[in-house]
């Protein structure tokens, strides 16, 4: 679903990527994990067609970037740690507005089925600014997955919520991930990545250091891998 | 279950994913996709703005204050006060519209809202239509209150059909490159200072001939005399939203 191959990316002189090749399977959920500044959002917003890579072979559901991004863009949905959405805009007119722009001709319907699948049909016609963050967070998940994309990617979705917001989040990225899509989440928590992901790879110095598959990780857990990756 | 796409049959899936999808989402046509992500985005704006009045607001006050202002600064003889006109106008259209376009992409900064229309699978052309419709209709929405202010407190008619196009043909032009040096400084930390700093060098031709066909048509100027100025409008305008079209996809991107 995802095949990545030498990919380089530059800002300037500054070298962010140093050749990372990187494949996912259709229905994988893989966590990459690394330090702040190892390039992981940059890798997300190559993946996710909006910045171009500056070298390397970058395929996402069988259409190559950047030359077929819009075909791309139409079958992957991308959560990050800003929400994406307008704040005088209520959580429907959100909906309805990003429906509209993937050309989604009768969108209500879907409109009301994910604001289910998120928990927020009772507040369908709040403005966003009145929303706390953890459920801006889940309309932000509705929104990624309201033109059911194949591919999903989360770059640090946790950033900024509370426990129960997490706990929540936990259960609508469950549900998503449960729905046959291909997950690719950046995380620092570790714990959370263990549970929900079933690859890890970690990414350290502008490369893939380390992947391993959560049965790979045998008696180990996901702490020590990590380490031990970063130390390699 | 299966989904109509435009372009469905080329489209990567695996057994599992095909039995999950949902059979709600049907995908219109791409070619009535540009269009309709255009009428998006500027109803979007139009809808936001109407709840905030944040950017029509600032633009709307900041402009009553320049020609309250210039009221008082020139303390001029009804003649000379009509020679001044134009420049005074255009003065107070170009720093109100420079207010607008910053707030206009701040908004889609702010809340990566930006990011949001990126990703979505249409031309970003059509992002940048969207943008420039609405900042357009900002923007004529303040001169349209501007203008009758204007008249009465300089004492003089502005609402003749030769300068209401003239007004139009410059804000068309203004909001072209506007929107397009929006979207870049946007992503600067500097971009309020910024914006007027690269827009007013780029914009200097199109207030020229902006400023000169308004003085003539208040003048009563010869039509020949006034329509080498309109002429010069039309032909900015065409370069202006050209090269906006051409340059908007690499301007956004990193």
């Amino acid at each position: 679903m995802i095949a990545v191959k030498k990919l380089v990316k530059r800002f300037g002189l500054k070298t962010v990527l140093r050749g990372v090749d990187f494949e996912v399977q259709p229905g994988e959920f893989v966590a990459l994990l690394g330090p702040n500044g190892a390039g992981k959002t940059t890798f997300l917003r190559i993946l996710a067609s909006l910045s171009r890579p500056s070298l390397g072979d970058v395929q996402v559901a069988g259409y190559h970037l950047p030359n077929e991004s819009a075909q791309v863009r139409a079958r992957l949905g991308v959560v990050s740690h800003l929400p994406l959405l307008y704040g005088d805009l209520t959580a429907e007119e959100n909906l309805r507005f990003y429906a509209r722009m993937y050309n989604i001709t009768n969108y209500e319907t879907r409109i009301t089925e994910v604001l289910e699948m998120i928990g927020l049909e009772n507040r369908r016609r709040d403005l966003v600014r009145t929303f706390s963050r953890g459920m801006e967070q889940r309309l932000a998940i509705g929104r990624a997955v309201l033109h059911d994309p194949d591919v999903i990617l989360f770059d640090e979705p946790y950033t900024g919520l509370d426990q129960d917001a997490s706990a929540m989040l936990d259960g609508v990225l469950k549900t998503v991930a449960a729905q046959g899509r291909t997950v690719v989440m950046t995380s620092h928590d570790l714990a959370r990545a263990e549970e929900l992901a079933t690859r890890f790879d970690v990414l350290s110095r502008g490369v893939i250091a380390a992947s391993t598959s959560s049965s790979g990780l045998g008696q180990n857990n996901l702490l020590t891998f990590y380490k031990q990756a970063l130390a390699g | 279950m299966t989904i109509k796409s435009s372009s469905a049959d080329d489209r990567p899936q695996t057994a599992d994913r095909e039995s999950n999808r949902l059979s709600s989402i049907v995908h219109g046509q791409p070619s009535s996709n540009f269009l309709k992500a255009i009428s998006a985005v500027v109803w979007k704006d139009l809808q936001a703005e109407f709840r905030s009045r944040e950017l029509f607001s600032a633009m709307l006050v900041f402009s009553l204050l320049v020609i309250l202002i210039f009221n008082f600064a020139l303390d001029l003889d009804i003649k000379t006060r009509q020679s001044v006109t134009a420049g005074v106008l255009w003065v107070t259209f170009a720093f109100a519209g420079t207010l607008g376009l910053n707030r206009s992409m701040a908004i889609e900064k702010d809340r990566g809202c930006l990011d949001g229309l990126l990703l979505a699978p249409v031309d970003r052309s059509a992002i940048y239509f969207g943008k420039a419709i609405s900042n357009l209709a900002f923007m004529l929405i303040v001169e349209a209150i501007v203008l009758p202010v204007y008249s009465a407190l300089y004492n003089t008619n502005l609402f003749q059909p030769g300068l209401l196009l003239v007004i139009l043909l410059g804000s068309i032009g203004y909001v072209a490159v506007g929107t397009l040096l929006a979207a870049m400084t946007v992503q600067t930390r500097t971009r309020d200072i910024l914006l007027p700093i690269l827009l007013f060098p780029v914009v200097i031709p199109l207030l020229l001939a902006a400023v000169q066909a308004s003085n003539g048509v208040l003048t009563a100027a010869e039509a020949s005399q006034i329509m080498r100025w309109i002429n010069m409008l039309i032909a900015y305008d065409i370069i202006l939203i050209s090269t906006a079209y051409m340059l908007f996809d690499y301007v956004v991107e990193e």
